[in-house]
């Protein structure tokens, strides 16, 4: 197990500007559709994909941006993808929540919980065919209140894949707090399948190293599944453009589409009584509240949280995140004028 | 007549099942937030905020509607009923036949489809040709505000299981909230007269099952559903410049199928263009010149369909999805002779 915290670093601060691009292109109107970002997820990301070894294979979710740096994919082809170039990784037809990598196994999906079966499916083929690789599955806590995620972790330690469940929870289900629809506790629940399931904090990479290096090895020792769960932030909320964080960040503007139509609901006549309308506007409030607190939380950006034990060497710190902010920066642009050149070409199809 | 959004009268026709009929209860992931006014309105009793949990919620839906309850139950976007065909496909449709006729489902499956935003094919389908096969599904596709409205308070008082599709190019809020995200750095070519309209000022459930004509022609019938129609009229306005006549017949529900209209109208005009999101085999457009050969009607076809996975890029969507200019150049090819 490599635990050099600059090693580390490297990788997650590469995610992180990778994406940082990624977010300004959407904003510029240069990507269309969602945008889901890993950005929060860096120390989960570099915990468990940085201890892979060839052959293994990655069950991505929404969110698999940051895993694919990671793993070494080349970040002008992921770029482009997000540009929807055909010269993209997957020729610009997939865009971000639809990634694949057959050469790194890595294959992502906008359905939540579909990385359940997917990575329990990577884990049979490595049984036959690759002794001693292991399949990793991302998702979100939302997930794990789908039945192939939970049919896939049953599926797993009934027959001794090697899979490590990786449960990344930011507490929100799109706009819906995960806890209130939500019982029980997931590790209770993940444990009751008959696996390990471990609680490590998703801020701190080193935490989520030294136990995925555990659950990477049972695995790969023929032992079985591990459920890992890792609580995160994302910083922009469910996806660019978060409802909940633009009327918490612009109440003004936003709030004013929502406030007139709401004021009709409570004063019309038949429907709940008066408490429970002003009860339903308080939900709603409270919902805004909560994302402002609960995706806003610098002190566990796992950056920084890294970062803190490298600035004693001031100098090669700020050396490293030069080069790689030159790297991005070459990257984005080298997408970048690709995509202009066929624009221009007109030479899409 | 008052003038109202398609999503504004949805919600509106909605508002006004919920305050008539205590059993009408609304079910769905972030509908908390989705239907935020409903919700305010209601209480969480009758607005049920679900995990991401299809196959349980559809599923409890379907039993919910049988022991009394008038669900509309939420798919967010139909790619992802996916997650909850069982419930639908093995129960839902089938309860009333297994029943001897003597149990009814009256649920309503409310989801957005259709592309058109770069979202890519795993959330932009349209797939109501896919329902529509299921013996027992009851599938409708509103064009405009009015319809929207009036189609929604009819799927609420069906007796049996309706599957209500709104696209996403004509309800707003979808495409704000999966699409601009508050930038104003992307277009979209939205249909603007089926976006926002004039509806009822009393709403009034319209008949399932019924199409209705949105142009007079005598050369040649355009047959679609939901956005189709606005491509379907622009290149109705082309084609009337070349001294060609478009009939253009909004089926609205695609299941029970409005056959004695389509009959009417190719009857009369003798080709059928099938303008359909839904992808191209084994679906819509086929069963369309089905029922047109049944009946032995002389008929020249042709159809613009969806026929391949939606590409994310935009440029290539735009190729994939049906648009105005295949459609002309089908209805050419058809006014003419087959090359």
């Amino acid at each position: 197990m490599k635990t050099d915290l600059w090693y580390l670093y490297e990788h997650m601060l590469r995610s992180r500007l990778f994406e940082e691009s990624v977010t300004q292109a959407w904003y510029d109107g240069r990507i269309s559709g969602e945008m889901h970002l890993s950005t929060g997820e860096e120390a989960i990301v570099a915990g468990t994909v940085l201890q892979l070894q060839g052959g293994d294979a990655m069950a991505l979710d929404h969110r698999g941006t940051s895993p694919l740096v990671m793993r070494g994919v080349d970040l002008v082809l992921l770029f482009r993808e997000f540009l929807g170039h055909p010269e993209g990784l997957c020729a610009g037809k997939g865009g971000h929540m639809h990634l694949f990598s057959k050469e790194h196994l890595a294959a992502s999906s906008g359905i939540v919980g579909a990385s359940g079966p997917a990575a329990a499916g990577f884990a049979l083929a490595a049984r036959y065919l690759r002794p001693g690789n292991v399949a990793l599955a991302f998702f979100g806590e939302g997930a794990m209140n789908q039945g192939m995620m939970l049919e896939s972790m049953n599926l797993a330690v009934a027959w001794n894949l090697p899979v490590v469940f990786i449960c990344k929870d930011s507490k929100w289900a799109i706009t819906t707090v995960s806890a209130s629809v939500t019982g029980g506790s997931l590790v209770e629940r993940a444990r009751s399948f008959g696996m390990p399931a471990l609680e490590v904090d998703g801020a701190d990479v080193e935490n989520v190293q030294t136990v995925a290096h555990e659950a990477l090895a049972r695995a790969r020792n023929r032992k079985g599944p591990t459920f890992l769960y890792a609580p995160c932030v994302h910083p922009e909320g469910h996806l660019l453009g978060d409802p909940l964080l633009r009327i918490a960040r612009h109440p003004l503007k936003e709030m004013g589409k929502v406030a007139g139509p709401l004021l009709k609901s409570v004063t019309r006549a038949k429907g709940s009584s008066v408490t429970k309308r002003t009860g339903g506007i308080g939900a709603v409030t409270s919902l805004i509240g909560k994302t402002t607190k609960m995706n806003i939380l610098p002190q566990k950006d796992p950056l920084k949280v890294v970062r803190k034990n490298l600035q004693r060497e001031k100098s090669r710190l700020r050396k490293l995140e030069d080069k790689v902010s030159e790297e991005i920066r070459v990257a984005v642009t080298t997408a970048m004028l690709s995509s202009e050149t066929i624009e221009r070409k007109g030479d899409l199809s | 007549m008052r003038t109202m959004t398609f999503s504004g009268a949805i919600e509106d026709a909605l508002a006004t099942a919920m305050a008539e009929d205590k059993r009408v209860v609304i079910m769905g992931e972030d509908v908390q937030m989705l239907r935020v006014n409903l919700f305010t309105r209601f209480g969480k009793e009758r607005v049920l905020a679900a995990p991401i949990s299809e196959s349980a919620f559809v599923g409890a839906a379907v039993a919910a509607a049988m022991a009394g309850l008038r669900p509309v139950v939420e798919v967010m976007l139909v790619d992802f009923i996916g997650v909850a065909t069982d419930a639908l496909l093995n129960h839902a449709a089938k309860i009333e036949a297994f029943s001897g006729g003597k149990w009814q489902v009256p649920m309503v499956v409310r989801t957005a489809c259709g592309g058109g935003y770069g979202d890519g094919g795993q959330h932009e389908q349209s797939l109501w040709g896919w329902l529509a096969h299921i013996p027992g599904l009851t599938v409708v596709v509103p064009s405009t505000p009015a319809d929207a409205g009036g189609l929604m308070l009819a799927a609420i008082e069906y007796e049996s299981p309706v599957i209500y599709l709104e696209h996403k190019l004509l309800a707003d809020y979808w495409l704000d909230y999966l699409g601009s995200g508050g930038r104003k750095t992307v277009k979209y070519d939205i249909p603007e007269p089926g976006a926002k309209g004039t509806v009822p000022d009393r709403w009034q459930p319209l008949p399932i099952g019924k199409a209705v004509i949105r142009r007079q022609g005598v050369d040649i019938t355009m047959a679609g559903v939901g956005v189709g129609i606005y491509r379907a009229l622009e290149a109705a306005d082309i084609l009337e410049k070349e001294g060609v006549a478009a009939e253009i017949l909004d089926l609205r529900t695609i299941s029970p199928l409005d056959t004695e209209a389509l009959k009417e109208s190719v009857s009369k005009t003798g080709r059928l263009l099938v303008v359909d999101e839904d992808y191209r085999d084994f679906g819509l457009s086929g069963e369309l010149a089905a029922r047109i050969l049944e009946a032995r009607i002389p008929v020249k076809y042709e159809r613009v369909c969806t026929a391949k996975t939606i590409p994310y890029n935009r440029e290539l969507e735009d190729q994939t999805l049906p648009n105005t200019k295949m459609i002309v150049e089908k209805a050419r090819r058809l006014i003419g002779s087959y090359p």
